[in-house]
C-alpha cells in the first residue's frame, strides 16, 4: 500500500511543465486527508481507493480504543496497585511497564500509519496534477506493477525495518524512557509497585548523591585509562611486530603471520576464561612457578591496582592480530622508494621508522584507532569474564575496583535491579561514543563520497 | 661495528623477540590442551607435564554433563541465526547500495546511530517482549533477537563492499532484460563472496561466544548453549571443574578454529574492505 503511492511522482515531475497548479490535484489531496481513499475515488482510482478507505475504516474501528487505551497506559504508567492479603494477590493491579511497553508499540504504529496517510494524500495530489495534464488515471493493473518496479527496494528493506524496530529500536526508546521513570528495586518493582514518571531526577542523583557520584566518577575515569591504554597498547605492539616481521632479513614472514593470528582465531569468550584461571591467583600456573622459585604469589585479580595491570596486559594478546594484519596492509603499501631516498640522504633505520614509516601508518589507521577506541570503552567481555569486575570496592555502588560503565550497567540491570540509574549511565556512554564517531566518521571519506556515485 | 654486523644482531634480536612472542602466544592453548588431558580435576593439581595422560574428562563431560546437548543447541542457533541474519543483511545491503529512493539516507543514518547505543540498554524490553510474545526461554527468541540485533552493523559494512562493486555489469544485464532478482544472483552475488562468507561467519561464530543475551533468553538447563554451560563450569569458587572445563573448550575452539583458519582470507579480506568504508 505505501509503495503503490510512490510510483506516479517521477513520471509526473518528468512531464510536468511547471505552469498552474491544477485545481483537480488540490481537491483530491484534500479529499484524501479527510479519508483515506476519497481522493483516489475522485481520481477514479476506485479498486485503489476502495482499499485505502478499508484500511482507514480498519484500523479506526478496531484499532481507536486499544490505542486511546495505550495513550493513557504510556502518560499514567497505571494507577491500580497490586492488592495483596496475607501476601496473596486480591487484585492484579496495573503492571507499569507492560503498559509502557505496550504504549511504546502503539506509538510506533501510530507513525507507520501516520506514514501511510501522508503518502496517501501526496498520491491522490500527483495522480490529480496527472489527470489535469489530461492523461488517463493509471488503473490497478498498472499500479500492480508500478509496486513490483519501484517498489523492490523498499520490499528488499521491509523484513529488516520490521526486525530492526522490535529488536532494536523499540527496546532502545523504552531503555532511554526508563531514565526518566523511577523503575527500581526495592520499592518500584511492578508487578507489586507502580513506576511513575520523575523527569530529571535521575539524571540529578547521579551527580548530587554521593554514593553514585563516587561510583561514577572513580568508574568513569577507569573506563578511560583502560580504553586508551588498551587501544595505545595494542596498536603500537602491532605496528612494532609488523615492522619487525617485514625486516628484510626475516625469513618465514607467512609463518610468523599465522603464528600470530592464532589468538583471534580461537573463541574469545573460551581464551578469557582460560586466561582467568593462568592468572588465578591461588592455584593458577604462574603464581604456583613463582612459589617454587621462592617468590610471593602476584595479587593478579585480588589487588585493585595489579587486576588493572593485568587487564591491560592479557589484553595486548587479544589485540595484536587484529593490528598486525592491518599494520602489515599498511606497511605493504608504503612505497619502498621513499626508504631508498632515506637512505640515500644517510638516515638511520631508527629515523626512518620515527619519521616515515609512524607518521604514514598513522595517518590511514586513525579512524580505526578511534573506532577501536570506541569498542574497547565498552569491552564488556575482557572485564566480566576477566575479572568480573573484582576485586570488590566499598566505596562504590554495586560495582568492583576493574569494572567499567558497560560491565557496571549491566551489575545494575541484572543482579541488583536499578534500572533507571542503569539507563542514565547508558544514556551518557551513548553520547560519549556517538560524539566520538560521529566526528571520526565526518572526517573520514566514505562519508563526503558516499553517494557520488548518483 | 660494520654494518654488516650490525644488521645481522638486530635480525638475531628480532628473532629472540618474534620465538619469545609465539611462547607467549601458545602458552594459553598449550595450557587448557594439556588442562584438558591432566588426570586430576581441579586447577591446583594441574601440571605442565602431569604423570600421564587422559581422555577421562572428554567422557565425563558427555556422561555427567548435558554437554552434547548444549553442543547441539548452540549449533542449531548458530545455524538459524547465521542464515536468517545474512539473507536480511544482504538484502538490506543491496538496497541501500544500489537503488535510490526517499528515506535512504535517513535509513543509513539511522544504522550507524543504532549502533552506537550500548548493546544491553534494550535488555529489559527484549525480555518483557518475548515473554510477551511467547518466546522466552526458546531458541527462535534467541535467534530472532540475534539476527535483528546483527543488522545495522552487518548491512553498513556489507552495502560498503557492494558501492565497490561497478554497476557497469548490472546495467549490461539490465539492458539484457534481467530482472531485480537475477542480476542479484547472477551478478552481484558472485562478485560479493567475501563479504557475504565474512558476514555469514561473523554470525556464526556469534552465538557461540555470546552468554549475555542467552543467559536472559534461555532459562531452563535443557536449552542451555555451550557458552553459558562452560561458563558455569569455572566461575565457582573452588575451579572444582577445571579439568572438564578445559576438555570443553577444546571441543568448542577446534572447529571455530579450523573454520577461521578455513576461511581466514575471506575473513581479512572482508575486514578490510569493511575497514575501508568505515
Amino acid at each position: 500500500m505505501e509503495a503503490s503511492t510512490d510510483i506516479t511522482p517521477n513520471v509526473v515531475n518528468e512531464r510536468q511543465t511547471g505552469n498552474n497548479r491544477p485545481r483537480r490535484a488540490v481537491v483530491a489531496a484534500l479529499l484524501s486527508v479527510l479519508f483515506m481513499g476519497l481522493g483516489q475515488f475522485y481520481n477514479r482510482q476506485y479498486v485503489k481507493g476502495g482499499l485505502m478507505f478499508l484500511l482507514e475504516l480498519y484500523v479506526l474501528v478496531v484499532w481507536s480504543r486499544p490505542f486511546m487505551k495505550a495513550m493513557w497506559g504510556l502518560y499514567t504508567l497505571g494507577e491500580t496497585v497490586q492488592q495483596r492479603v496475607r501476601g496473596r494477590v486480591v487484585e492484579q493491579g496495573d503492571h507499569s511497564i507492560f503498559l509502557m511497553i505496550q504504549g511504546i508499540i502503539f506509538v510506533l504504529l501510530l507513525v507507520m500509519f501516520v506514514w501511510t496517510y501522508v503518502l496517501n494524500v501526496r498520491d491522490a495530489f500527483k495522480t490529480g496534477q496527472w489527470i489535469a495534464e489530461g492523461n488517463k488515471p493509471p488503473g490497478i493493473g498498472e499500479t500492480i506493477s508500478n509496486i513490483k518496479d519501484k517498489g523492490y527496494p523498499i520490499l528488499l528493506l521491509l523484513p529488516a525495518i520490521i526486525f530492526t524496530l522490535f529488536v532494536t529500536v523499540l527496546p532502545l526508546i523504552f531503555g532511554i524512557l526508563i531514565a526518566f521513570t523511577n523503575y527500581s528495586s526495592p520499592h518500584y518493582l511492578p508487578p507489586r509497585n507502580l513506576v511513575d514518571w520523575v523527569g530529571f531526577k535521575t539524571f540529578t542523583d547521579l551527580f548530587r548523591l554521593r554514593t553514585w557520584s563516587n561510583t561514577f566518577y572513580g568508574v568513569f575515569t577507569w573506563t578511560v585509562i583502560w580504553a586508551v591504554a588498551s587501544t595505545v597498547t595494542t596498536y603500537f605492539i602491532g605496528l612494532f611486530y609488523a615492522v619487525m616481521i617485514n625486516h628484510r632479513g626475516v625469513r618465514f614472514k607467512k609463518f610468523w603471520r599465522a603464528l600470530y593470528i592464532l589468538p583471534w582465531a580461537v573463541p574469545q569468550f573460551v581464551s578469557i576464561l582460560i586466561f582467568r584461571n593462568i592468572f588465578n591467583g591461588q592455584f593458577g600456573p604462574i603464581n604456583r612457578f613463582l612459589v617454587s622459585l621462592g617468590f610471593e604469589r602476584i595479587p593478579f585479580l585480588t589487588d585493585a591496582t595489579v587486576a588493572k595491570i593485568t587487564l591491560i596486559g592479557v589484553n595486548l594478546w587479544f589485540g595484536l592480530p587484529f593490528w598486525l594484519i592491518l599494520m602489515t596492509g599498511v606497511l605493504t603499501g608504503i612505497d619502498k622508494e621513499m626508504y631508498e631516498a632515506a637512505e640515500v640522504d644517510g638516515a638511520t633505520p631508527w629515523q626512518q621508522f620515527w619519521k616515515l614509516t609512524l607518521p604514514l601508518v598513522l595517518f590511514s589507521t586513525a579512524p580505526l584507532l578511534i573506532l577501536s577506541f570506541a569498542n574497547n570503552f565498552n569491552n564488556f567481555n575482557m572485564i566480566y569474564l576477566f575479572t568480573d569486575g573484582g576485586p570488590a570496592n566499598g566505596n562504590y555502588n554495586y560495582a568492583g575496583s576493574t569494572d567499567i560503565l558497560i560491565s557496571w550497567i549491566y551489575k545494575l540491570t541484572l543482579d541488583h535491579g536499578q534500572y533507571n540509574m542503569a539507563s542514565v549511565v547508558s544514556i551518557l556512554i551513548f553520547v560519549l561514543i556517538a560524539t566520538i564517531s560521529i566526528w571520526n566518521f565526518r572526517r573520514t571519506r566514505a562519508f563526503k563520497e558516499e553517494d557520488m556515485i548518483q | 661495528m660494520s654494518v654488516k654486523r650490525k644488521q645481522k644482531v638486530v635480525v638475531g634480536l628480532i628473532y629472540a623477540i618474534l620465538i619469545l612472542t609465539a611462547l607467549v602466544i601458545l602458552y594459553p592453548i598449550a595450557f587448557v590442551i594439556i588442562g584438558s588431558m591432566n588426570p586430576g580435576q581441579t586447577l591446583m593439581s594441574f601440571s605442565f607435564n602431569p604423570d600421564r595422560l587422559t581422555l577421562h574428562h572428554y567422557e565425563r563431560l558427555f556422561m555427567e554433563k548435558d554437554y552434547l546437548l548444549w553442543y547441539k543447541n548452540t549449533l542449531k542457533i548458530a545455524f538459524f541465526t547465521m542464515i536468517l541474519s545474512t539473507v536480511l543483511i544482504v538484502m538490506t545491503a543491496y538496497s541501500l547500495s544500489r537503488f535510490r529512493f526517499a528515506g535512504r539516507r535517513q535509513a543509513l543514518m539511522a544504522m550507524l546511530v543504532l549502533q552506537m547505543f550500548p548493546s544491553f540498554m534494550g535488555l529489559i524490553a527484549l525480555y518483557i517482549l518475548l515473554l510477551q510474545i511467547n518466546l522466552l526461554d526458546s531458541h527462535w527468541g534467541l535467534i530472532l533477537i540475534y539476527a535483528g540485533g546483527s543488522i545495522p552493523f552487518g548491512a553498513w559494512l556489507c552495502k560498503g563492499y557492494f558501492d565497490g562493486i561497478p554497476r557497469s555489469l548490472e546495467e549490461a544485464a539490465k539492458i539484457d532484460g534481467a530482472s531485480h532478482s537475477i542480476i542479484f544472483f547472477r551478478v552481484m552475488l558472485p562478485l560479493s563472496m567475501p563479504i557475504v562468507v565474512f558476514i555469514a561467519v561473523s554470525n556464526f561464530i556469534g552465538p557461540w561466544m555470546d552468554f549475555i543475551l542467552a543467559r536472559l533468553v534461555l532459562r531452563s538447563s535443557e536449552k542451555k548453549t555451550l557458552a553459558i554451560g562452560l561458563y558455569e563450569m569455572v566461575t565457582g569458587q573452588q575451579n572444582t571443574e577445571f579439568t572438564m572445563f578445559a576438555a570443553g573448550a577444546v571441543l568448542v575452539a577446534v572447529p571455530i578454529t579450523i573454520l577461521f583458519i578455513m576461511l581466514q582470507k575471506y575473513m581479512v579480506e572482508g575486514l578490510r574492505a569493511g575497514a575501508n568504508k568505515g
